[in-house]
């Protein structure tokens, strides 16, 4: 471990931090702005050019708005609330592999935070810890509609990481590994294991628009039903947070969508045409950032498409139907790779 | 029982299908609808840069008209005031002295003439009513201002000036002028002609 490896390491967090929080920034403002288009209206367009400068405002309002703690509240665990959120999406972005490796006078620059080996085991880990920055904060504001929210999101996130662990556990059995840099490595070109597994990956991806909570799973903020949801009591910064924390978790299961099934930093044909290893990685970090531009806005498509699940259909959906698809799907896998085995079981 | 009209669907609950219960090829054909919306005009209109043209006719803030000659027109009748089912309009009227022939066309004029646009419902009846051809509706419109009181519009704001007559071509279109050639409105001519008309009734 030199230091010039110490330095490069601390510059690349700093560097995939800043643009995990820039992405969620302009995601807030491609959400209005997609959500005005697939509506009919224009959408901000005051701030800058085209309203660019849309999310500096809003920044602006939300720092300046009046901090307010209920005084029922439970103070502090109303303040750790939203930062326990917003630490659990920013962490998941470590184990990304955001391009191939760079190669500057023979060392090897891995695009990627740290590879962990049990990648997927991490990346899981940390997006249950999410759920605990929500539930603490609906129940720290003690009022129903935050601890109904609360309630609503835990229940639904326990639910649907079931599904999804599952049929993460298929892609796992294919690819053999559990680390992300070797998951995105073995897609190498065009072969993306969404053609492997293609009802893994609809049970992913309904999964991660309920992990994120986002329409049509948007049941612990119905603005409709529970005001706000768990953030009914939030005001300031604090909320802005929990907004906030949303969309890097949209980016952040874009980018694991991206990665897992889409070959990650891969892209057809491009070996034959680019061979320098530097630009390779250039072009692989653009190529990921297309593909995860391509999921958030099909986030935000179906967000302002679907209505919202009522709370038994969200269960039903979850306990009695991905659940069981994603075990089915387990077991077509398993049987696929073991089909010569069961062959010669049944020929002898 | 007979249906009044063709117009009734019978309702079935039936099962839905298999495809139909797999939820995906409706949800893909929603979300195909929106992204056609996507791609469709916006009908907004960008408003302090455009400015949605008005109707012609389109009846905004009020006012007192001039004649020829540049006196007031109005006469202080109270037919508006009447008319006005809002009961926006109030005033007092006085006696024009020797010597005030060119500020007032009648021997009685409005010394006060008070339009409470917080009220006023732009309805047109008082330029329907007037029978001087005094009080008329223009495309402009009322300003937003900080008290209601300043919303009771005086003179002071009704009267056209007489250096910058409000035009009203677009509401007093020929064919209203036409129609004002009734003999009804005959009263409306001219200054001089109504002269000629008192004259010759003498």
């Amino acid at each position: 471990m030199t230091l010039s490896f110490l330095i490069y390491k601390v510059i690349l967090v700093l560097v995939i931090f800043a643009i995990t929080l820039l992405v969620a920034t302009y995601s807030t403002y491609a959400e209005r702005k997609i959500a005005a288009f697939l509506q009919d209206r224009i959408g901000p367009d005051r701030a800058g050019p085209f309203g660019i400068l849309q999310p500096l405002a809003d920044a602006v309002k939300m720092f300046m708005k009046e901090e307010m703690i209920p005084s029922v509240s439970n103070r502090m665990l109303f303040i750790i609330g939203p930062g326990v959120c917003m630490l659990t999406a920013c962490m998941t972005g470590v184990v990304i592999p955001w391009g191939p490796s760079m190669n500057i006078g023979g060392t090897e620059y891995p695009l990627q935070i740290t590879d962990l080996n049990i990648g997927i085991l991490y990346l899981f880990g940390v997006i249950s810890l999410g759920v605990y920055g929500i539930m603490i904060g609906g129940w720290a504001s003690n009022n129903k509609f935050s601890l109904l929210g609360a309630i609503r999101a835990s229940s639904q996130m326990i639910s649907y990481e079931v599904a999804m662990g599952l049929s993460i556990i298929a892609l796992v059995m294919t690819t053999g590994t559990l680390s992300l840099g070797q998951i995105a490595a073995d897609q190498p070109g065009a072969h993306w294991n969404v053609f492997i597994q293609p009802l893994g990956f609809l049970i992913f991806i309904i999964c991660a628009f309920a992990e994120t909570n986002r329409a049509p799973f948007d049941l612990p903020e119905c603005e409709t039903e529970l005001v706000g949801g768990y953030h009914t009591e939030y005001s300031s910064m604090k909320l802005g947070f929990f907004l906030f924390a949303e969309y890097i978790n949209m980016f952040i299961s874009s980018a694991v969508i991206s990665t897992f099934y889409f070959g990650g930093y891969n892209m057809p044909f491009i070996a034959r045409f680019v061979h320098d290893p530097n630009w390779l990685a250039v072009l692989g970090f653009v190529f990921l950032f297309t593909k995860i531009s391509f999921f958030i806005f099909v986030f935000m498509w179906v967000r302002w498409t679907l209505p919202r699940f009522r709370y038994d259909q969200l269960m039903n959906l979850g306990w009695k139907v991905l659940i069981p698809l994603s075990i089915l799907n387990l077991v077509v896998t398993g049987g696929w790779m073991m089909r010569m085995e069961i062959y010669h079981f049944f020929i002898k | 029982m007979q249906a009044l009209t063709n117009r009734s669907k019978v309702v079935a609950k039936k099962e839905m299908t298999f495809i139909e219960k797999l939820y995906l090829p409706a949800i893909f054909s929603g979300m195909i609808i929106t992204f056609k919306h996507f791609f469709r005009r916006k009908p907004t209109i960008k408003y302090p840069e455009q400015i949605r043209p008005f109707s012609g006719v389109y009846r905004g803030q009020h006012v007192l008209k001039r004649d020829e000659i540049g006196a007031e027109r109005c006469t202080a009748c109270g037919l508006c005031a009447v008319a006005c089912p809002a009961e926006a309009i109030t005033m007092t009227s006085a006696e024009r002295k020797p010597g005030e022939e060119g500020l007032y066309r009648e021997e009685k004029y409005a010394a006060t003439y008070e339009i409470n646009m917080l009220r006023c419902i732009f309805c047109g009846d008082c330029e329907d009513a007037c029978p001087k051809e005094a009080i008329f509706l223009t495309d402009r419109k009322v300003d937003s201002l900080y008290t209601r009181k300043e919303f009771v519009y005086g003179k002071n704001i009704l009267v056209e000036s007489k250096e910058n007559p409000i035009s009203l071509v677009k509401r007093q279109t020929p064919q209203v002028k036409e129609f004002k050639h009734h003999v009804e409105f005959a009263h409306n001519q001219t200054y001089d002609k109504q002269k000629k008309v008192k004259n010759s009734s003498h």
